[in-house]
């Protein structure tokens, strides 16, 4: 263990006296979170306005309630533009497009089943583009839900007796909503507020360069001469190749804490529940780190190395919507979920509806085991480097 | 008593065959020269005996103890000087010293008492605070043998410590090596500095084309080419020509080039060097200079290869 933790410390105090570290740790995620924010982020003070559709699959007296006393109001005031879809397919076809940023799904049956006193479902189809309108959509949903339920007992307790009235209230305040908001995870949206999302996603698609020094050093011990030294030492390969990745995993985790602080408290980034986040980022750190390993692992020298692990890194980024929305992707979304990114963005936003370390359970786990993969790659694959 | 025992040690890389079946033992207090050119199989030998490389076959015993790549307790017993500086640059030598110490499982007060001790060996007391950067290449030398020293092993090794360095580092070095073995440690030194091996070694193992080709004391491995005497001979032009014609004197036994310099390997100078200079003239060379030797370590190689030992 002293051995270890020499070797930890002497990569740390190497690390810390480069430059580049600096910049690709901290100065250049924190730069670009704050220009993107600032270009791309809107400005919350501004008049809002959305454009959202309506697919009436009913065409009941409730669901025609909902889109003429609610909906079509708030078009007249000039809030929001509503468009009407025949089907559920080409609502999200209109989403997916980016030609309106959410829309409501009133399933067939939805008054019937709600005069027989049964619970049904309001969907709302978000785009991942428009966090902000999908967060308004849900919210009128949700009013919509809130304001039937009250109705919905008071029309069936006109003029009741004082037995009734208690009867009634003990049921109201024990009976589940008649209408229950979903939102649609199939279509990628998220939650996250512009500040937060630019900061957690230059975050990530930096760390993985900053993630690059540390892997790459074993071959700049090979070229100093120093790897042979350390195979000869009394200190095993496993041992020797831990001391590397842990160095490197304290690096990526003191660059996003620092990264985490300071976006929170210079541009009003809201990360979430603590616990959940701490979790989700040593998740995040590990398995960057992991999978940069991995790729250094097949290289033949630093060089190499550094090329293959910065081409890897880009392409993780962009694919992992870390700098713009994955929506952008078109059909290459769906190899979003091959990214370290997409998964911490995806916890983020998890975390972001106000459930805590729970709710993020999938993302971390993806996460670790690309960690474990990476991993396992990379001492099998440098192993043979310290002792061919 | 025997500390380091090498027998029949092999590796090959693909179908190159490094080292074969290379067998050899050092006592304690002993200093064993492997002599041999590059590309001869000395640092591969070494990395195997480091437990850097694993052998393809044969076995190594340290202090009695089966040896290899994963026995931590046989390899703490070694001090290793890599024949390239293997030292952190953007370290002070103080720094190096300590990282290596601890690696060693040395720390603490200790630590700092041994650093201190080598380093006051090595002559870079007054400099221990600098990073290695600044140093000159024979204070890297020495530091880089500093390290190896740090862990008092039992078995020193060293890859060709001394190449590039002046003449006094180089001097420095030989010494505190001496100092070592004088002290019990078993050392095992390469090099392809006959000078070297001559002034250090008891007894020298010379390697060619990955194998042991002769083994003794320096006397011994003297006495394999009986009498003959070398003639070094420094041309200008023609090289080529005139070794074809030497060649051909009844008297020469073997003849090698390095660059314009040609060494004859004669079983009698003084009546040789007549025949010898007459036929470089027939071959219309220009000679710069010629030199006669006493048989050596180099002459023995010359003998046993049909090379020089720099080539």
């Amino acid at each position: 263990m002293r051995a270890f933790l020499t070797m930890v410390g002497k990569d740390l105090r190497q690390r810390s006296r480069d430059g580049t570290l600096i910049v690709f740790a901290l100065v250049l995620p924190l730069g670009l979170a704050f220009l993107l924010n600032m270009l791309l982020g809107g400005d919350p003070e501004e008049d809002f306005s959305a454009r959202y559709g309506v697919v009436d699959a009913d065409g009941g007296e409730l669901a025609s309630m909902f889109v003429e006393d609610v909906l079509e109001p708030l078009e007249g005031e000039g809030i929001l533009e509503l468009r009407t879809f025949a089907s559920e397919e080409e609502a999200r076809e209109s989403v997916e497009a980016g030609e309106i940023d959410a829309a409501f799904l009133v399933p067939d049956g939805f008054t019937d089943d709600l005069h027989n006193g049964d619970s049904v479902e309001l969907r709302v189809l978000g785009d991942v583009d428009s966090p902000d309108e999908v967060q308004v959509a849900d919210g009128v949903a949700e009013a919509f839900a809130a304001e039937y339920h009250r109705v919905e007992l008071a029309v069936t307790t006109a003029e009741p007796s004082e037995e009734e009235r208690a009867e009634l209230a003990l049921r109201a305040a024990e009976a589940p909503a008649a209408v229950r908001v979903v939102e649609d995870t199939d279509a990628d949206w998220r939650q996250l507020d512009s500040p937060t999302y630019y900061a957690a996603g230059t975050a990530v698609f930096f760390l993985l360069f900053a993630a690059m020094p540390g892997v790459v050093s074993l071959f700049e011990e090979r070229r100093t001469g120093t790897l042979v030294r350390l195979s000869a030492s009394p200190v095993s390969t496993l041992g020797i190749l831990a001391a590397k990745l842990a160095s490197t995993v304290l690096v990526g985790l003191v660059s996003m804490v620092i990264l985490i602080t300071v976006s929170t408290f210079s541009f009003g980034a809201e990360w979430g529940d603590p616990l959940g986040v701490t979790v989700l980022t040593v998740a995040m750190v590990l398995a960057a780190v992991g999978i940069m390993s991995a790729v250094a692992g097949f290289a033949t020298n630093a060089e190499q190395a550094s090329s293959w692990a910065t081409v890897v890194a880009m392409l993780l980024g962009l694919l992992g919507g870390a700098l713009f929305p994955l929506a952008n992707l078109g059909g290459l979304a769906d190899l979003s979920y091959l990214t370290p990114h997409q998964w911490f963005l995806r916890g983020l936003s998890d975390l972001s509806t106000g459930d805590g370390l729970g709710s993020v359970l999938l993302p971390v786990g993806v996460l670790l085991a690309m960690a474990l993969a990476g991993a396992s790659v990379a001492l099998y694959r440098m192993g043979r480097m310290l002792h061919p | 008593m025997t500390f380091l025992e090498v027998e029949k040690v092999s590796k090959s890389y693909g179908s190159n065959k490094a080292v074969e079946e290379v067998s050899f033992s050092i006592a304690e207090g002993e200093t064993y020269g492997l002599l041999g050119p590059n590309g001869a199989g000395k640092s591969t030998t070494i990395s195997m005996i480091v437990g850097v490389l694993r052998p393809d076959s044969g076995s190594i015993r340290i202090g009695g103890r089966p040896h290899g790549v994963g026995n931590n307790a046989t390899k703490a017993q070694i001090g290793f000087v890599p024949q390239e500086l293997a030292l952190y640059p953007d370290l002070s030598a103080w720094d190096n010293l300590m990282f290596f110490a601890r690696l060693y499982g040395v720390s603490g007060a200790e630590a700092r008492r041994r650093c201190g001790e080598v380093l006051e060996l090595i002559d870079l007391a007054d400099r221990a605070r600098e990073n290695v950067s600044a140093f000159s290449g024979g204070m890297a030398r020495r530091l880089n043998i500093g390290v190896g020293l740090l862990n008092r092993p039992r078995l020193l090794i060293l890859d060709e410590p001394a190449v590039g360095v002046d003449a006094q580092s180089r001097n420095a070095i030989l010494e505190s090596i001496q100092r070592q073995a004088a002290e019990g440690v078993a050392v095992l030194y390469t090099t392809h500095y006959m000078e070297e091996a001559e002034r250090l070694c008891d007894r020298v193992g010379i390697i060619d084309l990955g194998r042991i080709r002769a083994e003794g004391t320096q006397r011994e491995l003297v006495s394999q080419v009986g009498e003959d005497d070398t003639i070094v001979l420094s041309l200008s032009g023609g090289t080529e020509r005139a070794v074809l014609a030497l060649k051909k004197i009844p008297q020469v036994r073997e003849v090698s080039t390095e660059g314009s310099e040609v060494r004859l390997l004669v079983r009698d100078a003084r009546s040789t060097v007549p025949l010898v200079l007459e036929t470089v003239a027939d071959s219309e060379t220009v000679l710069r200079s010629v030199e006669v030797r006493e048989p050596d370590l180099e002459t023995v190689f010359l003998h046993l290869t049909g090379k020089a030992l720099r080539n």
